[in-house]
């Protein structure tokens, strides 16, 4: 019902007198209006924040973990942080049943956490995407059959299948970031088709089919652009998806293999002890919990900034 | 209307039969049954002799073939692990994750609905901010490490409920605690939205310029029209916690569907793994059907067109 | 003279309503935004009060705001909101909706197919209307439903109760809405655009409906519309709104043959036909409605009037009383008060009607063509064809402008798209010039027909750039260097009045005008030789219709081309059509001489189109539509002639037999009794 500003209409055409320039206040364009939201939005700060030197950590991993993570060290196994009794200074969150010292097995743990979730989201993407749009744009019996794949993939419960998989073809980085991505498309698809079916029938689409342009091309130029912000929100929810999929699948024993510094793994491995040395599972999990909701604030704003509203 | 429940009865079989085909096609070219029957250690002359006993050396759609007749007659195939009949397993262990599944549902249930619905009745206040942050934390917390913490709190500090197995009503408690939990977030979520979308929406100026206000207008106007993408929701989502159940077992120790599952992949039991992925996938199909059919019962729009 | 005791004040002369300093505020991310800005007015027992403004004015805002259903962030303050005589400012939400809401004040909406709960049987919509306020059983409800359904014009009321709204269309819907508000006996009743969104001749029956329910009833009525000949016919007192404020107010008589606000003038000078000369070019209003976020300095009209001094620019303008109710806020400076009279006169006259133009060659012609496509209804439903175009033949000539008209579902639209090539009839042909138009490859016929759509939200891609957008037919067909395309785009820009400054700006920076200006100029760029306007100015304010309307006939001129110009606005027609072609249920019914068709319309159809526009004529009321019903289901058509069942002359023959089409004096047309009733239209 709130009418926005009515911007600028001008006195016509090439008989009449020219327009009057200082009277069009013509307002941001969309992107730099969504920027100029999103500075204000606290939640995407928090979340950019946090993943920032999340970032950071995972890149610059080698430099900044004081030890080898794969160092083991058995004399000096089992510490505490250095917060609790017994704890020391020279490892400062504490050793694994193997010595290994655990603040550099977590900074290590972000790289593979991110560069997972960061891969297999882009995999479901590339998937999701290509298949809403044609679905969605082309129809048909082609509708029919992605649909039909669709109900196939959301039958088949997730899990179950990617561990399958997992067992069937080896434990690696590179195999769990394809089967993770290759089981998780479903919701990129969803969003793009709908979105296409409703983009499809806007005039500018008739307009680009008036000027002669092939059925393709406006499905890429036209079409896929108007959907680029939705498939983003969609791309930062699928990141955490995948993280957290991964450290599942490390604790129950078909993820990454050991001696790999997953954080799911490294909950696996503490939980043998965990009643008597609890920060084994508690700390992994900590950076799971902040990492996710770092990403998760990071799409929920950039959703709440990029929202365009429709004009009555 | 029979014509449209035929039609997706016949999609929930060819569904099902796509996957189970391509699950079997999948052991069937990485491993060996031969060899898992055997066990590990046997000679490679008692292997061989399995394998033709069993008839392993046929083609993949004839074992297959075959094993799909016997399903039609109740015969799920003897699991090559524990040597006992599929069917056998499949009844020991389906209660436990049924309950679960039902009981994880209610909770969830119980926890998202007044959620979503308060949140949406007032936007932006500290209910809305409050349902959002637990719905933002919630999704950022790894299932299985819940699990982990809780059984910690409840083992150590408050002893109050069992934290592993699944003898009395009581192991029940905390897993569904943390099954249900999962999905809160998405559901408030939808809630939330949907409801704020009804709220916004032109019939339900028209209901308040009526005259109507309060709960009224949310019970008897908005509800109905909110419910519709919630019944579809949960319908997914009892679907994938028969499945998703898997984790909640691992950790609290429950001798659920979702464990023999586990476990009859590391042991490469195909007629278990077949079986069970048969019947998780069949149930999803048919539980979206209910739910399409309830919305149909809903809204008249999607039944008469 | 001893004063009236108190608590014995003449209530029959009290006005029911009476509202002063009305104001609202709706925080936004851009500041606050001011919708309406201390509003006064007043309605008397029995009287119709046309509260008239364009998009943005703050009309419907002050009807929501009086009985406060605005959104939860909106704040309403007024000085007083008095309601026989009882001030609602004062009152509480809950005694608000259970007292006054529905029961004393019923409120009508503009979208009618939005408007009523989609899970709920009409029947429980409308008793729950009465079972909310009072103590009646349901059959006691459903008695005063059936009752009212039936005085609202819905045939069968009984079995309406099961129905669903999904199951009606526009028209109905709107006539159960009106049902709806009236199931309590209220005193007030607001209709906001009650019937902007429906077809021109179900607007008639409604705006009729209306006219009689009131009088019958003894009601007051706020009707809400930007439409003045709407307000001309139903208003008996006119306030005109513009950027939140009242500036004029009077009988509808005073104000629409007399307007002294220079806005209230513009206005009516943009509508077409207003001058009842064709010749005439429409007026226009420049510049832009101010911003409305913040305080605006001095009159909000200033920036955009012809008789602005500095004056009105610092100080706010005052309200000058001409008598007794009629008001009008504007400094009325002496020094310009001949110069808005100069201004008329100064009008350019466009080239007089030109018969000649209607005979030229085909450029285009559309032989037989048939289309039918399947629909499945419901999700259990079997798929049905749908006949959307039937045995359509026509022929656009060259240079001229063919007006094609219709209300929804006479396939006009389908028929503009077939024209295009943007689909195939399933039978007939469509050729352009020799050439049938499907065996044209993409780009030729790209090169030669162009589209310029509806509404101007949808019409332009939002990512991209406007300069990218009026740009790329080029592209897309390899015309010329990037170089050459650069100057052409912005040679476009020039001729249809868009500054250079919006080459490098998105659609959602640009209003409505400017918006379908781009299109206009992504249309021509490449030279077409013919032109598919669909409903062009439909979705515009009327200020900005002129402008465009203007805009498209200079191009015709300039450009040398032709149009088929649909749309549903015979006012429109009259302006800008050479020849018009009337559709009704996928057939074209009467086809000819703008000048023949408008002023002796052969078709019955046609004499009811002409019946329902209502001009701006504030001495007449609404006339009584001679147009029955509703349009049928076109999945089931009617027999023998379609138009038959709504026909107000039709006989067996109609009933049973298709109509044939024949020529009479140059006009084709499709009715069985075209020779024997010739229909005269009385300029009503």
């Amino acid at each position: 019902m709130a009418t926005r500003d009515v911007v600028g209409d001008v006195t016509i055409a090439a008989v009449e007198t020219p327009p009057n320039e200082e009277e069009l206040g013509l307002g941001l364009s969309p992107s730099k209006a969504a920027l100029k939201r999103a500075r204000t939005h606290r939640g995407l700060k928090i979340g950019f924040g946090i993943l920032l030197v999340m970032a950071v950590f995972a890149i610059f991993a080698p430099w900044l973990a004081p030890y080898d993570p794969y160092l083991q060290n058995l004399p000096m196994r089992m510490l505490p942080p250095v917060w609790m009794e017994g704890g020391s200074w020279e490892y400062l969150l504490g050793t694994d049943h193997l010595g290994r010292d655990y603040l550099s097995r977590l900074i290590h743990g972000a790289r593979i956490s991110m560069f997972i979730g960061i891969g297999a989201a882009s995999i479901g993407a590339i998937i999701g995407v290509t298949l809403g749009l044609i679905a969605g744009y082309y129809g048909g019996w082609i509708d029919q059959g992605v649909n039909f794949l669709v109900t196939c993939q959301l039958a088949v419960p997730s899990l179950l299948l990617i561990m399958a998989l997992v067992f069937v073809i080896g434990q690696s980085v590179t195999v769990v970031i394809f089967v993770i991505g290759a089981t998780h498309w479903v919701f990129y698809l969803l969003v793009v088709r709908s979105a296409t079916l409703r983009l499809r029938e806007l005039d500018f689409v008739a307009a680009a089919q008036a000027m002669g342009c092939s059925k393709f091309k406006i499905a890429v130029r036209e079409v896929l652009p108007n959907l680029s912000n939705q498939i983003m929100v969609i791309f930062t929810l699928e990141v955490a998806v995948a993280i957290l999929s991964e450290a599942t699948l490390s604790f129950l024993g078909l993820g990454i293999p050991s001696p790999l510094p997953s954080w799911g793994l490294m909950i696996a491995e503490g939980k043998a002890a965990m009643f008597f040395q609890p920060w084994l599972v508690i700390l992994p999990g900590l950076a799971l919990f902040v990492l996710v909701i770092a990403i998760n604030l990071l799409g929920d704003g950039v959703r709440d900034v990029t929202v365009t509203h429709r004009r009555n | 209307m029979m014509t449209y429940v035929l039609r997706r009865c016949l999609m929930a079989i060819l569904v099902a039969f796509t996957v189970s085909l391509g699950t079997y096609a999948l052991f069937h070219f990485a491993t060996d049954p031969a060899q898992t029957i055997a066990g590990e250690d046997a000679p490679q002359e008692m292997v061989d002799e399995i394998r033709e006993q069993f008839g392993f050396d046929r083609p993949l759609l004839v074992q297959y073939g075959d094993w799909l007749g016997g399903v039609f007659q109740g015969d799920f195939g003897t699991s090559y692990f524990w040597k006992q009949p599929v069917v056998e397993l499949i009844k020991e262990h389906a209660g436990v994750t049924i309950t679960l599944a039902l009981v994880s549902l209610l909770v969830t249930i119980l926890i998202a609905l007044p959620l979503g619905i308060s949140a949406a009745l007032k936007p932006n206040s500290w209910v809305d901010r409050f349902a959002l942050s637990i719905a933002v934390s919630a999704q950022a917390i790894p299932n299985f490490w819940l699990g982990l913490m809780v059984i910690i709190l409840f083992a150590v500090t408050f002893p109050i409920f069992p934290v592993s197995g699944d003898a009395t009503w009581r192991h029940f408690v905390l897993p569904s605690l943390v099954l249900g939990a999962s999905s809160v977030p998405a559901v408030m979520r939808l809630t939330r939205t949907g409801l704020l979308d009804v709220l916004a929406s032109d019939y339900i100026r028209t209901a308040r310029a009526k005259g109507f206000m309060g709960y009224r207008l949310i019970l008897q106007q908005a509800m109905r029209n909110a419910l519709l993408p919630i019944v579809s929701v949960l319908a997914v989502q009892l679907g994938h916690k028969l499945g998703g159940s898997v984790v909640t077992e691992s950790v609290f120790s429950m001798n659920g569907l979702g464990r023999l599952a586990v476990e009859s992949i590391f042991n490469s039991d195909i007629p278990t793994v077949q079986s069970l992925i048969l019947i998780f996938v069949l149930t999803f199909v048919l539980l979206t059907l209910a739910a399409d059919l309830i919305n149909a019962w809903l809204d008249p729009r999607i039944r008469m067109g | 003279m001893s004063p009236l005791p108190i608590g014995e004040i003449d209530m029959s002369t009290a006005p029911i309503l009476d509202i002063q300093g009305l104001s609202v505020e709706i925080p936004t991310d851009a500041g606050t935004l001011k919708a309406v800005r201390g509003i006064s007015l007043s309605l008397n027992r029995g009287e119709t009060l046309g509260i008239v403004g364009e998009s943005g004015s703050g009309k419907s805002m002050t009807a929501l705001a009086l009985m406060n259903l605005l959104t939860p962030s909106a704040r309403r303050t007024a000085d007083c909101i008095n309601f026989d005589g009882k001030d609602l400012t004062h009152v509480s939400e809950k005694e608000l909706a259970s007292k006054v809401r529905g029961q004393r004040i019923s409120m009508i909406f503009q979208e009618p197919m939005t408007s009523l709960n989609p899970v709920y049987s009409i029947g429980r919509q409308l008793t729950e209307t009465m079972t909310l306020h009072r103590p009646v059983s349901r059959a006691e409800a459903e008695k005063r439903a059936i009752y009212l359904l039936e005085k609202v014009g819905l045939p069968d009321p009984a079995s309406r109760l099961k129905q669903y709204p999904h199951e009606l269309s526009g028209g109905q819907r709107q006539r159960i809405m009106i049902a709806m508000a009236l199931m309590n006996e209220p005193e007030l009743l607001i209709a906001d655009e009650p019937t902007t969104a429906l077809d021109v001749t179900i607007q008639a029956q409604i705006l009729y409906l209306l006219q009689d329910l009131q009088k019958e009833l003894g009601m007051s009525m706020i009707l809400i519309t930007h439409d003045l000949g709407v307000v001309s016919r139903s208003a008996d007192k006119i306030a005109v709104m513009y950027a939140g404020d009242i500036v004029e107010t009077g009988t509808a008589v005073e104000v629409l043959t007399n307007p002294q606000h220079p806005y209230t003038r513009g206005l009516m000078e943009c509508v077409p036909g207003y001058r009842g000369d064709e010749a005439h070019r429409l007026g226009s209003i420049p510049g832009i409605v101010p911003s409305m976020t913040g305080t605006i300095t001095g009159c909000a009209f200033a920036s955009r009037c012809p008789r602005a001094v500095d004056a009105c620019k610092t100080d706010i303008p005052p309200t000058k009383q001409l008598g007794p109710g009629r008001t009008y806020v504007c400094h009325d400076p002496e020094s310009t008060r001949d110069q808005s009279a100069r201004e008329q006169q100064s009008h350019v006259n466009r080239a007089p009607f030109d018969p000649g133009k209607a005979k030229g060659e085909s450029v285009l012609t559309v032989d037989n063509a048939t289309y039918t496509f399947l629909v499945r209804r419901g999700m259990f439903g079997k798929r049905k064809p749908l006949k959307a175009l039937g045995n359509v033949s026509l022929d656009i000539r060259k240079g001229e402008v063919l007006a094609l008209v219709g209300e929804s579902g006479c396939g006009k639209t389908t028929l503009s798209r077939i024209i295009m090539g943007l689909k195939q009839p399933d039978s007939g042909s469509v050729r352009l010039g020799e050439h049938e138009i499907s065996t044209l490859p993409a780009g030729q016929r790209a090169r030669m027909i162009q589209p310029i759509f509806q509404d101007p939200y949808s019409s332009l891609n939002p990512r991209k750039t406007i300069g990218d957008i009026i740009g790329r037919p080029l592209v897309v067909n390899r015309i010329g260097s990037s170089k050459e395309q650069l100057a052409k785009v912005h040679n476009i820009m020039e001729h249809v009045g868009l500054p250079r400054r919006v080459f490098n700006s998105y659609p959602d920076q640009l209003s409505g005008g400017q918006r379908q200006r781009a299109a206009i100029g992504r249309a021509l760029i490449m030279d077409p030789e013919i032109v598919i306007c669909d409903e062009p100015t439909s979705a515009l304010d009327v200020s900005v219709q002129s402008q465009i309307l203007n805009l498209l006939l200079d191009l015709r001129d300039e450009l040398d081309l032709t149009y088929l110009f649909v749309t549903h606005d015979l006012s429109v027609v009259q302006h800008m059509a050479d020849r018009v072609a009337v559709m009704y249920l996928g057939e074209i019914v009467e086809c000819g001489d703008r000048r023949q068709v408008l002023s002796h319309p052969k078709h019955p159809y046609t004499r009811a189109l002409l019946d329902s526009a209502l001009s701006i004529s504030p001495e007449l009321k609404v006339p009584a539509p001679r147009l029955a019903g509703d349009f049928p289901n076109p999945i089931n058509r009617p027999s023998g002639c379609s138009f038959h069942p709504r026909c107000p002359i039709a006989e067996q023959q109609c009933k049973e037999q298709v109509p044939q089409a024949e020529i009479i004096d140059t006009t084709f047309v499709k009715c069985w009794k075209a020779e024997t009733s010739q229909h005269q239209v009385k300029h009503q």
